[in-house]
């Protein structure tokens, strides 16, 4: 018999729970205490607001270049909130929202986007790496940190987000063929957020979902509303304990949308549509998760006042701490010279020497 | 003491520390079962079982990705990509978090592992089984850059480079790999990342080389000796990052004449780099041009010619010459 079918799972399961009418499926509900719900609420919101507060300071020119997280929020912290203090983040750059909720400050970022490489240092017992800027190769890491987790038997889980047009990569692709050879406790999330700066998201793949990627992996995939915190909270927490009880890893398709920029250089007029980002607002992840808040007595339209000034504080004391910290930081350029090696090769010494007499004359003169 | 080749003294050295240390893993393409395609992983394996030593799926990035995030978690990954010329598969792991992962996240997480890979021309191989081209991992900042010369160096530099806390590229000339035994000590032994070493002492003349370059450079120090009754000092670098300028700068502030061989291409190699650093610290004690023996800047011809590419001991004496006739 020369040609036979071989039976292969081609379903991708899709989750949504809260949709963008706010109508809620009450069998999929899940049963999260209210405090982990405000949690992620004050989360979203403090995210979305320090895009807006971030944005201000790039056009006023006191920062630099960054990626704004906007209309990803629910993405990000559903999936983070999944995830204990011992599992692992492996993030990019437009994953601060996740970032910030897992325990980085606000000023970090501020200071990593004003230009100073000493906001990249993590608090003690964050177990995030530090955001890779080359699209896709985290990935491998995560793969690899998995693996360590497996080895020494602990019974974390290693997440790692990348986008839509991270799958078009080959790091990508090894890296889920790593983790499935190898069995490795790793909650791969794409935060398909349709575009890749111009690029839309089927000139990445002919593939119908990118969740499908998993199955020639062997490994589960499925496709969730990223605009659904629930929903996301949902798939990941499935995932983890996926991860670790020993069956493995999983891709989690969040569908969601960049609701502003690529980054602080880039115009989406010129490859979008307002009507298209028009229907997107109408699906916002947080209105839709505050009426869902509101419904269920957790928040009043005064309390969500309270909040709002409470993180406008907060952001305006981590500004201010940030620009304290630049203004201290300025001096201390020869700081270039340091963790290149554990310890400072002869020739390093030379030239670090050489700039230092460079400063010194510059400060006589 | 145990006369070994270079592949039995780099199995001594991986044997010994996966003995010593459990945060010490094997990955590579073929390293398990198959022992390696040079058999230098041939019986860990059976010794340290499936989870240390690791079969990997046929994929570069993944074996080097996969390297940095073990590391990251605090094992000692030893990755074997099979030949220096499939290594570009993962350069970009390499240089943009191998190299910075330290830096990136100022000293909170390092990346100490080991990226052993064989390299260089002579054994007949086909194409993209012949380069040498330590001068772009040499030029990563973050980086250390090893190349042993013989078994002996070759164990030292691979037990210090498995203990060292920083990523190391460890190029293993397959020239070299049984080409020749040495006296192996059973009891441990290591070697500074980042020393050069004298093999030869002269005063006529400093020949600076490493890796199967030393060979030849040795053969024409005593070509000089018997036929010009010129005594060379010939520097066996070891390390190409970080580069051990003192060892050499004295040499040659003492001999005055200097020959550098690498096999790699000429232009912006090594031995350019050795070159900048003796203008800029031996200037006034050079009495004559400085020669360099290299690799032409082609693409390493098919094997029929192979031997007219390569540095041999006639090219190092004639440039030798030039420089003892300036």
């Amino acid at each position: 018999m020369p040609r036979s079918m071989i039976e292969l799972p081609y379903q991708i399961e899709y989750l949504s729970i809260l949709d963008e009418e706010g109508k809620l499926d009450k069998e999929l509900e899940p049963d999260l205490s209210e405090d982990l719900l405000l949690e992620m609420h004050r989360a979203m919101l403090l995210s979305r607001r320090l895009d807006e507060r971030m944005l201000n300071l790039q056009r006023q020119g006191r920062i630099g270049t960054f990626a704004p997280v906007k209309g990803q929020e629910a993405s990000q912290i559903g999936s983070a909130a999944a995830l204990d203090e011992s599992d692992w983040l492996v993030q990019s750059y437009r994953d601060q929202a996740a970032a910030v909720y897992r325990g980085q400050s606000i000023e970090s970022f501020l200071l990593v986007y004003g230009g100073f490489f000493q906001g990249n240092q993590l608090p003690e017992g964050v177990h995030n790496l530090p955001v890779a800027v080359p699209v896709g190769t985290q990935t491998l890491h995560a793969a690899g940190l998995a693996y360590a987790i497996k080895y020494r038997g602990d019974e974390s889980a290693v997440m790692v987000y990348f986008g839509d047009g991270a799958t078009s990569e080959g790091d990508f692709h090894e890296a889920m063929n790593f983790a499935g050879v190898f069995q490795t406790p790793v909650v791969f999330v794409c935060q398909n957020n349709q575009y890749a700066i111009s690029i839309p998201r089927e000139h990445q793949t002919r593939s119908k979902t990118l969740a499908q990627k998993a199955l020639a992996y062997g490994l589960p995939g499925m496709q969730v509303d990223g605009n659904d915190i629930l929903a996301v909270y949902v798939a990941a927490q499935e995932a983890v304990e996926r991860a670790r009880s020993g069956e493995g890893a999983t891709m989690i398709e969040c569908l969601t949308y960049r609701l502003s920029l690529h980054t602080t250089a880039d115009d989406p007029t010129r490859y979008r549509s307002e009507e298209e980002v028009e229907q997107w607002e109408k699906r916002d992840p947080i209105p839709r998760f505050q009426n869902y808040l509101q419904e269920k007595d957790l928040l009043t339209d005064q309390k969500i006042g309270d909040l709002e000034e409470e993180i406008e504080e907060q952001i305006q004391q981590a500004v201010d701490r940030a620009e304290e910290q630049m203004k201290e930081l300025e001096a201390e350029a020869l700081s270039m010279f340091d963790h290149i090696y554990a310890e400072m090769p002869p020739y390093l010494e030379e030239q670090r020497q050489a700039l230092e007499e460079v400063l010194a004359e510059k400060e006589g003169a | 003491m145990p006369k070994m080749t270079m592949v039995e003294a780099l199995n001594l050295a991986l044997h010994q520390e996966m003995e010593k240390d459990d945060r010490v893993i094997v990955l590579g393409e073929d390293v398990a079962v198959d022992g390696g395609v040079y058999r230098v992983t041939e019986g860990l394996l059976e010794e340290f079982g499936e989870e240390r030593v690791i079969d990997t799926p046929l994929a570069e990035a993944s074996i080097i990705g996969a390297s940095i995030g073990m590391a990251v978690y605090g094992l000692r990954p030893v990755c074997e990509v099979q030949f220096s010329g499939f290594s570009y598969f993962g350069m970009h792991q390499i240089e943009s978090h191998a190299a910075r992962m330290r830096w990136r996240s100022r000293g909170g997480y390092h990346v100490p592992m080991v990226l052993r890979t064989p390299y260089g021309a002579g054994i007949r191989a086909l194409e993209h089984h012949s380069e040498s081209r330590e001068a772009y991992y040499a030029h990563t900042p973050g980086l250390k850059m090893v190349i042993p010369s013989g078994p002996r160096n070759a164990r030292a530099l691979l037990v210090s480079a498995i203990r060292d806390p920083d990523p190391v590229v460890f190029y293993e000339a397959k020239a070299v790999y049984r080409a020749f035994r040495e006296e192996v000590p059973e009891e441990e032994e290591t070697f500074p990342i980042g020393k050069a070493q004298v093999v030869r002492e002269g005063d006529n003349l400093t020949i600076i080389t490493y890796g199967a370059m030393l060979q030849p450079s040795l053969e024409a120090a005593d070509t000089l000796d018997e036929e010009d009754g010129v005594q060379a000092e010939v520097i066996d670098l070891l390390s190409i990052s970080p580069l051990d300028h003192e060892t050499f700068v004295n040499s040659v502030n003492k001999t005055g004449r200097v020959v550098i061989v690498n096999e790699a291409p000429r232009s912006f190699g090594p031995a350019a780099e050795i070159t900048a650093r003796l203008v800029e610290k031996s200037f006034w004690y050079l009495e004559a041009p400085v020669q360099r023996v290299t690799g032409y800047d082609v693409i390493v011809p098919l094997f029929a010619y192979e031997d007219v590419y390569l540095p041999d001991a006639k090219r190092i004496v004639r440039a030798a010459r030039e420089a003892l006739s300036a």
